[in-house]
């Protein structure tokens, strides 16, 4: 309830509209405010990486349902992980998400978001919003699994070019988590990220 | 219609031919935890692992370089001049897989740009709204109901599955760089054509590197989806069963251990 009302702080929007958004208008309005940040931030546009997460944080993460992200990624492993544990896990898999996409915003600069109309029943708590980022080169398919909540409709998956992102790393944590447990595959994660700091503070000297 | 049917006929020997070898390594592959898409993981790992080799070594250097000695205006044109090659494949493609309204602009595609984007150096049909529809023979295979068979790791060539290995012969068939007489020529646009690809996948492959924990696995599942969706099957939609959610707590068992119901808020 917190977030739901610091969201609606931040979007300067009453309350009662953001629980009725429709999933295509919250994902349409959205990707809006995304784009324009990014034109007007010169530091996340740069790709750095932790204006990037604040950024996120501030502006996605209230939209996302990321403990069931998570959870369905991990699978029937995610019951048996302590709280701690699964809090974890959000945290070094956030990381390594917005690790992964921060160098990529920059190349939305110029581009634009069409949001296919939406096929859905009218009681549908689960819907797929389907959009393409249009700029230069071929249009890129950019979609969305979103469930509906008691705070508005959230997204729990998505799919770049036709690639379920929570299907992709299904069998890597599966892998890690039997070799390793949930333990190892937390370690894994923490360890790539602190890593990937490292490459990408390299980067930047180039 | 008979080279056609040759080229088929090739593709699925050669296919089969594949198969067979595959089989037999299978022996070796087959472990208990298998994965039913990759039952030659341990074959197709080694591949992989051949092919990172190669790149490092060789052929992402070369990329990075021409990447940084040509002018843009220059790279985009290569790349549109092969595109437009490629657009003639996905023509036939089109019309093999019976879409109107994809062959017609493919059709379009390739006449406005090999004639006023001057022999596909610019990409002129895009600016006129014609879309590009990328069509393979895997994809036409796929698209009759062929199933994808096996994950499979080529070399040099990466990724692919059993049915678009067999239809690897056929596409080259229909490459038109492959039809030039010139082998000086041909080899040339060959490499040039690789080292285009390659260039335009940097920026992917540096976000596989940062995204992936296995890098195999990861561009395995990647890929399989990939080509699942191009020939219209995704793995979600309206008729897909609910998923179980395991960040819910287990139904009859309210109390389970860690089954949190509110996510934990930063």
């Amino acid at each position: 309830m917190a977030t739901a009302l610091g969201l609606t702080l931040n979007l300067t929007l009453p309350l009662a509209r953001a629980a009725e958004e429709a999933p295509d208008e919250l994902i349409r309005r959205l990707s809006m405010e995304v784009l324009s940040t990014i034109k007007a931030d010169k530091d996340v546009q740069s790709g750095d990486v932790r204006k990037v997460i604040t950024f996120v944080d501030s502006m996605i993460m209230p939209k996302v349902n990321f403990s069931r992200m998570t959870a369905s990624a991990i699978g029937r492993s995610w019951r048996q992980a302590s709280p701690e544990q699964q809090k974890r896990l959000q945290d070094e898999f956030k990381n390594l998400l917005v690790r992964t996409y921060a160098g990529a915003l920059s190349q939305l600069q110029d581009q634009t978001i069409n949001v296919k109309p939406l096929r859905a029943q009218a009681g549908d708590t689960e819907v797929i919003v389907r959009t393409e980022v249009l700029g230069r080169g071929d249009p890129i398919q950019l979609d969305y699994r979103m469930e509906k909540t008691a705070g508005g409709w959230k997204i729990y998956d998505l799919n770049v070019l036709g690639v379920w992102l929570v299907e992709t790393y299904r069998t890597q944590f599966a892998q890690e988590i039997s070799a390793r447990g949930i333990d190892g595959l937390i370690a894994t994660l923490a360890l790539r990220n602190k890593n990937g700091a490292m490459t990408s503070a390299g980067q930047k000297k180039n | 219609m008979t080279l056609f049917s040759k080229a088929i006929a090739a593709a699925w020997f050669r296919g089969s031919l594949a198969g067979l070898v595959l089989l037999v390594l299978q022996g070796c592959a087959t472990a208990p935890n298998t994965n039913p898409r990759d039952p030659w993981e341990s074959f197709n790992r080694q591949v992989h692992g051949f092919n990172e080799g190669l790149d490092e070594a060789f052929v992402k250097p070369v990329a990075i370089a021409y990447q940084d000695v040509t002018p843009d205006l220059l790279r985009t044109g290569v790349s549109n001049f092969f595109g437009n090659l490629s657009d003639v494949w996905s023509l036939v493609n089109n019309v093999l897989q019976l879409k109107p309204k994809e062959s017609v602009e493919t059709f379009a595609r390739v006449g406005v740009n090999t004639t006023i984007g001057l022999a596909g150096l610019f990409d002129v049909a895009t600016d006129f709204n014609l879309e590009k529809y990328n069509e393979d023979f895997g994809q036409t295979l796929g698209r009759w109901g062929v199933p994808t068979g096996p994950y499979l790791v080529l070399p040099l060539m990466g990724p692919s599955t059993l049915r678009d290995t067999a239809a690897l012969p056929v596409n080259w068939r229909g490459n038109l760089i492959g039809g030039v007489d010139d082998s000086v020529v041909r080899y040339s646009l060959t490499a040039l054509r690789v080292v285009d690809l390659r260039a335009g996948l940097l920026r992917t492959s540096r976000m596989i590197d940062s995204a992936a924990l296995d890098k195999y696995s990861f561009t395995r599942d990647a890929y399989l989806q990939r080509r699942r969706s191009l020939i219209g099957l995704n793995i979600f939609d309206s008729n897909s069963p609910p998923e179980e959610r395991f960040d819910l707590p287990e139904p009859g068992n309210q109390n389970a251990p860690g089954g949190t119901s509110k996510p934990p808020q930063p």
